[in-house]
């Protein structure tokens, strides 16, 4: 993709209307930015979104990560989701942090706990506009380790147990909903309540290794459906980052923003500086520029083409016909992507059973264009043997609601 | 409120979007939109103003639609992003 030397032509925005007709034209700056500090972790989780384990060489310096959260407080670029890889092994992590928080620029970082001993739990809880999110992807450590690895569990419920003793307030536990844990959601809520933090919930992508995993991690149709009414019932307290309003088209749409915010108030840039329109589209495909080589954020943000492409009127395909496409809009197009089913056309997981109809007809999975996994296996890797499932599921899992791209905005 | 005097929060900064601005607390962390122009010019001009009415007058809204934007108004107040002004009188316009 290019970066265009001037600013396109602007398209012709409509006046007035609704917020999410406005946030499909695209903004001046991001409202959910992701940065990835390091491609490299401690962990070796299935279904990593960006299939981290080795640093990349070409990781940006100390002074480069920097001079981008100068331009973020010029842009007014209010805050930053921080993640990874495991962000807080980069040496310069918490100065990192501190530098941001003192440029005006809030921070959210997710982490897997590997570092949050009591003392940076100190740190942390006195530190104003950073929030902490702890990823748990079960509320056991039978179903967690899983997908994540042995001993990841219990480092997280020690991260958590450190914050809660050090005073944090409103830590976040982030749970990958899956098919293994979809059941689990009351616990999962319990636990956030003993640790007196907020749960958040987001949708399993099949990005990264999450690729590989997919088809054996997402929740089945009948557990969208439980889901669902998990979210409507209990969704005040829940987060769910917006990641599940291809849900919507069960009825009732959730509460937060209900679009694909990609390229338009959402994007990426990842450990080597490069710009994607989502975290979950770490792809040549969705390649919006290099911020080192490109000009700086800025420039990428405003001016790539392939960002002004995704702000212009989209076409939906069948999903236009559906009358549930205003509140679905088709879903999630790194989802379509990454199953090899159409952009225009709906989702993998449409409720209304368009996608397993789809998944079935004939489809070539993208192959991945970049992996940093570990190239020999670590002794923490998850093993994924075959976790028994209760087959009688019926009741009452899931639980979510509110973190999308919006997560915490009032509309 | 017409005639009381208002100002945009210490702890709030604005950023100019095609559609209007967002408005960023750096306090209670909400992020709001002030969806049209107008709403971001007479919030700007709140603290350069005796008063909201006058605020509302130099921002060229026809008094029909007073009543719509004082409940606009309204609205910011309850997440305090814009909050009274203690201080009678104009003061220097606040565009942090
Ligand atoms: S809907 Fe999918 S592609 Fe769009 S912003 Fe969300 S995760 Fe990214
Ligand atoms: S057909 Fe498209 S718009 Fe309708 S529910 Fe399925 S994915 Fe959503």
């Amino acid at each position: 993709m290019t970066v265009l030397e001037t600013r396109p032509h602007p398209i012709d925005r409509p006046q007035g209307g609704s917020l999410i007709g406005q946030f499909e034209y695209g903004l001046d700056a991001p409202i959910c930015l992701t940065w990835e500090l390091t491609y490299a972790c401690n962990l070796s989780c299935a279904h990593c979104l960006s299939s981290s384990g080795r640093r990349d060489p070409n990781e940006l310096s100390t002074e480069q990560c920097e001079a981008v959260i100068d331009e973020l407080q010029r842009m007014k670029v209010f805050y930053v989701n921080i993640g990874g890889g495991e962000p807080t092994i980069r040496p310069d992590f918490w100065h990192l942090l501190e530098y941001a928080v003192n440029h005006d620029v809030g921070v959210k970082f997710s982490t897997n706990g590997v570092r949050i001993n009591p003392e940076r739990a100190a740190f942390l809880a006195s530190t104003d506009y950073v929030d902490v999110q702890i990823s748990l992807d079960g509320a056991t450590a039978e179903v967690n380790d899983y997908v994540r690895g042995p001993g990841s569990y219990d480092m997280a419920i020690k991260a958590l147990t450190n914050l809660r003793d050090a005073g944090f307030q409103d830590a976040k536990i982030s749970v990958v909903v899956t098919r293994q844990n979809v059941e689990q959601l009351d616990e999962f809520k319990a636990l956030a309540d003993e640790y007196g933090a907020t749960l958040r919930l987001t949708r399993l992508r099949p990005s990264g290794r999450g690729a590989d995993v997919w088809d054996e991690l997402h929740p089945l149709p009948e557990q969208q459906r439980v889901l669902y009414d998990w979210l409507l019932a209990n969704g005040e307290n829940v987060l769910t980052g917006d990641s599940f309003f291809h849900l919507a088209a069960f009825g009732e749409a959730l509460p937060g923003l209900n679009l694909c915010g990609a390229g338009r108030v959402v994007c990426l840039i990842d450990p080597v500086g490069a710009v994607y329109a989502c975290p979950f589209a770490i792809h040549d495909n969705f390649y919006a520029g290099s911020i080192v080589t490109d000009g700086g954020f800025e420039r990428v943000w405003q001016n790539s083409e392939l960002f002004n492409e995704l702000r212009s009127p989209q076409t939906s395909g069948a999903c236009t016909k559906c009358e549930f496409f205003d509140s679905c809009r088709g879903g999630c197009m790194a989802a379509k992507f990454f199953t090899g089913l159409p952009i225009d056309g709906p989702d993998p997981e449409c409720v209304q059973g368009y996608g397993e109809s789809a998944l079935e007809g004939s489809r070539t999975v993208p192959p991945a264009s970049q992996d940093h996994s570990r190239r020999s296996p670590a002794r923490n890797q998850p093993v994924m043997l075959t976790l028994a499932r209760r087959e009688d599921l019926v009741a009452p899992p899931v639980s979510a609601c509110a973190e999308g791209p919006l997560a915490g905005f009032i509309p | 409120m017409l005639d009381e005097a208002w100002d945009l929060s210490p702890s709030v900064s604005l950023r100019p979007e095609p559609f209007g601005a967002l408005a960023y607390h750096f306090g209670n962390r909400r992020l709001t939109f002030l969806k049209r122009p107008e709403l971001v010019s007479v919030v700007r001009g709140l603290g350069s103003h005796d008063d909201v009415r006058s605020a509302l007058a130099a921002a060229d809204v026809p008094p029909a639609q007073w009543t719509a934007y004082v409940g606009a108004l309204r609205g910011l107040a309850d997440t305090d992003m814009i909050r009274p002004r203690a201080t009678a009188g104009p003061i220097e316009g606040n565009d942090t």
